[in-house]
C-alpha cells in the first residue's frame, strides 16, 4: 500500500477542505494512523473506498478510546514586589487539558488483500461535543460496532440508521467502558467471604443493618 | 436510611427494573395490519445460546428481523483494562470456548506485534498444529449442529463429537484442559509437548480423513440437506465484503480472503493449502466450505507434524511477569474457525493495556443476518443462523 503520507497528500488534492492529521504511533512496527474531522470523514471513507489505488472495501474492526480530562500541574516562576524588591517565586498552575473520545477504524482492501490504514474520528470533548459522523453509509460492517461503541462510551454517531444500545439494556443510563465509570454499589448484599464486597455493603448501608 | 427490614429484600425490585428487562416490542414504528412480532430466544433451542431476534412475520415470511443482544455481557474488554497483560490470557479462553486456543493465539499475536517479540521455530509450530486442530474439531462440530438444527436429531453431531473427544484429549494432554487451554504465551507457549504427543497427533490426524469420508456420504448428497440448504439464505459476494463477513461465511460468497494467506503471520507461509470458495453463497456454500476446510486443515497437519524443530518453547528474554510494553498500539489478528479475530491493544507503558478490543467475528457475521433472512420462511431463519456458526460468549463478550 502507498505511503500514509501520499495517501493523505492525494486526499487533499480531491477533497482539499477536509482536515487530516498523521497520528504517529509510539509502537516501531505498527502502522500510524490518519485522523479526520468529523464533518469530512464520510467523504474520506468513501474516498479511500473507491479510489482504485486503495479500494479500502472492508471495515475489519471500529471501536472507541476514551480520554479523560487532564490536569497538569506546571512549575512557572513568577517575579513578585516583596517589601520593595522583586523575588523569584515559583508557582504551580494546574492546566487543564480537555479530554475527548476517539473512533478508530481498521480499513483494510479484500480486493488488493492490503492494509490496514487507522482512520481516527475524534469528539470535541467528553460532555457535550460528542458527536461524529457514522461511516455506516459506506460501511455496512460498522453497523454493531458504531453501536457497540455509542453503547460503553456514548459517542453519538451522526447519520447512523439504528442507533441503539447493543450489550447493555435500553433503560441503563452510564456507559461502562468510559474511564471515570463507577459501578453501582447496590447490587450484592448477600454475605460473602469477599472482603470487597463487604466492604462496599458496610459503606452502602448503616452500621446497624451490617452483620458484623 | 434503610430500615433493618427492607435491607433484606433486594435494593431494586423485579417490578420497578428497567424496561428493558422485560420482553418489549421492538421500539421503531408499529406493526402493520396481518403481521405478527414473535420474539425467538433468548432460550431457543437453536439459537445457540442466548441470543435473541425480534421477527416480524407475514404469515410464515420474515418481513424484519432484528437482532438483540447482551444477555451474556460480562464486559470482558473492561476487565482486561484492570488486569495485567498476562492475566488476560485466561480469559480470552472463555470468548469463543470451542476454540480457546485460536483465541489465545490472536491475543498473544496482537500482544506479540505491540512490543515487538517473535516467538520460537518450535513454538510457531505447536501454534500451527494447535490452531489446526482446532478448526478441525469447531468445523465438524459446526456441521453437526447445523444437521441437527435441520431435524437430523444427534447422530451427525454425536459423530462430529466423537472425532472432537479425540482431539480433546490430545489439547488435555497438551495444555491441562480440555477447553479452557491457556497455553499461549507472548514469546511462546506454557510448556513443551509431552511425550509421546506428536506420534498421538499423527495417528489421530490420519485417522480424520476417514470420518470425513463417513460424514460426506452421510450428508451432503442427503435430499433434506439439499433442498433445506441449497437456495437459502443467501448472501450476495458485495453485501458480504461491505458487511464485514468473515471467515467461512464470507468464503462462502466467493471472496478469497484467508488471513492465512494475506496475513501470512505464523509460520503459513511454509504449509502449502488452499482456500476453498463458494459460489452461491447459500447455506449449502457455507456448509461445504467447512467440509472442504477440514481438509486442507489435515493437509497443514500433515506437514507440520512431519517436521517440527527442536528447541525451546519460550523466548527465555521475555519476562511474561510484570511485563510493560512501550506505549503505542497494535491491531493482530488471525483467521479463527469462525472469521476474522482480531485484537486492538493500546499500551501506555504500564503493566496493564489502556484499551483493549476484541473484534469479534460470530458478533460482525451477524451483521447481514437481516439481509439473507427477509423473505425466507421462519423454519430457515434457524437454518441460516446456524450456517454462520456463532458462539454467544464472543458475541456478548
Amino acid at each position: 500500500m502507498e505511503s500514509l503520507e501520499l495517501i493523505r497528500d492525494r486526499i487533499l488534492s480531491a477533497l482539499p477542505q477536509a482536515q487530516l492529521e498523521i497520528v504517529p504511533n509510539g509502537s516501531a512496527n505498527n502502522p500510524a494512523s490518519l485522523r479526520v474531522d468529523a464533518a469530512h470523514a464520510l467523504a474520506v471513507a468513501q474516498f479511500l473506498r473507491d479510489d482504485p489505488a486503495l479500494r479500502l472495501d472492508y471495515a475489519s474492526n471500529v471501536t472507541g478510546i476514551d480520554c479523560p480530562d487532564v490536569v497538569k500541574p506546571e512549575k512557572v516562576k513568577i517575579t513578585r514586589e516583596y517589601q520593595g524588591q522583586s523575588i523569584e517565586v515559583e508557582e504551580t498552575v494546574q492546566t487543564k487539558i480537555p479530554g475527548y473520545f476517539e473512533v478508530v477504524y481498521h480499513l483494510y482492501s479484500m480486493a488488493l488483500k492490503h492494509g490496514p490504514l487507522v482512520l481516527r474520528q475524534r469528539t470535541g470533548n467528553r460532555s457535550d461535543q460528542i458527536e461524529v459522523a457514522s461511516l455506516t453509509p459506506i460501511y455496512r460492517g460498522a453497523e454493531f460496532q458504531e453501536r457497540e461503541v455509542y453503547d460503553l462510551f456514548g459517542v453519538r454517531f451522526q447519520g447512523h440508521r439504528d442507533l441503539r444500545r447493543l450489550l447493555m439494556w435500553e433503560g441503563f443510563q452510564d456507559f461502562p467502558m468510559r474511564k471515570d465509570y463507577v459501578e453501582p454499589d447496590d447490587y450484592e448484599y448477600e454475605p460473602t467471604p469477599h472482603n470487597e464486597v463487604l466492604d462496599k455493603t458496610r459503606r452502602h448501608y448503616p452500621p446497624e443493618v451490617n452483620h458484623g | 436510611m434503610v430500615d433493618f427490614a427492607s435491607a433484606n429484600e433486594p435494593v431494586v425490585s423485579p417490578l420497578e427494573m428497567p424496561t428493558g428487562f422485560h420482553f418489549t416490542p421492538s421500539s421503531e414504528g408499529t406493526v402493520g395490519e396481518g403481521l405478527l412480532e414473535v420474539s425467538m430466544g433468548p432460550q431457543h433451542p437453536s439459537t445457540h445460546g442466548v441470543f435473541r431476534m425480534d421477527l416480524v412475520l407475514d404469515g410464515e415470511t420474515v418481513v424484519r428481523l432484528k437482532p438483540v443482544f447482551g444477555y451474556l455481557h460480562r464486559n470482558h474488554e473492561k476487565i482486561a483494562e484492570t488486569i495485567t497483560y498476562l492475566a488476560s490470557i485466561p480469559y480470552t479462553d472463555r470468548l469463543d470456548y470451542f476454540c480457546s486456543l485460536t483465541n489465545n493465539w490472536a491475543y498473544v499475536l496482537a500482544v506479540e506485534k505491540l512490543a515487538g517479540i517473535t516467538p520460537p521455530e518450535r513454538a510457531e509450530y505447536i501454534r500451527v498444529i494447535a490452531a489446526e486442530l482446532t478448526r478441525l474439531q469447531n468445523h465438524a462440530c459446526m456441521m453437526g449442529f447445523l444437521t441437527q438444527d435441520l431435524g437430523a436429531m444427534g447422530t451427525p453431531l454425536m459423530y462430529a463429537f466423537r472425532e472432537r473427544e479425540k482431539i480433546l484429549d490430545l489439547v488435555e494432554a497438551l495444555t491441562g484442559a480440555r477447553m479452557m487451554c491457556n497455553y499461549f504465551r507472548f514469546g511462546g507457549c506454557r510448556t513443551d509437548l509431552p511425550a509421546g504427543w506428536l506420534e498421538q497427533t499423527r495417528q489421530v490426524v490420519a485417522h480424520f480423513p476417514h470420518f470425513l469420508d463417513e460424514f460426506e456420504s452421510l450428508l451432503i448428497t442427503n435430499e433434506i440437506l439439499m433442498a433445506r440448504t441449497q437456495g437459502v439464505g443467501v448472501l450476495p459476494r458485495e453485501l458480504a465484503i461491505n458487511a464485514s463477513a468473515t471467515g467461512p461465511v464470507l468464503r462462502g460468497s466467493g471472496v478469497d480472503y484467508d488471513l492465512r494467506k494475506v496475513d501470512h503471520y505464523g509460520i503459513y507461509d511454509r504449509f502449502e493449502f488452499r482456500v476453498p470458495l463458494g459460489d452461491h453463497g447459500d447455506c449449502y456454500d457455507r456448509f461445504m466450505i467447512r467440509l472442504l476446510e477440514m481438509r486442507e486443515s489435515i493437509k497443514i497437519l500433515n506437514a507440520a507434524l512431519k517436521d517440527v524443530p527442536e528447541g525451546p518453547v519460550m523466548d527465555p528474554k521475555i519476562k511474561i511477569r510484570n511485563f510493560k510494553p512501550k506505549s503505542g498500539e497494535a491491531y493482530g489478528r488471525i483467521e479463527g474457525p469462525k472469521g476474522e479475530l482480531g485484537f486492538y491493544l493500546i499500551s501506555d507503558g504500564s503493566t496493564n493495556p489502556y484499551r483493549y478490543r476484541i473484534r469479534p467475528p460470530s458478533l460482525i457475521n451477524l451483521t447481514a443476518l437481516e439481509d439473507m433472512c427477509i423473505g425466507q420462511k421462519i423454519a430457515d431463519v434457524v437454518v441460516i443462523l446456524g450456517s454462520i456458526d456463532i458462539v454467544l460468549g464472543e458475541v456478548d463478550r
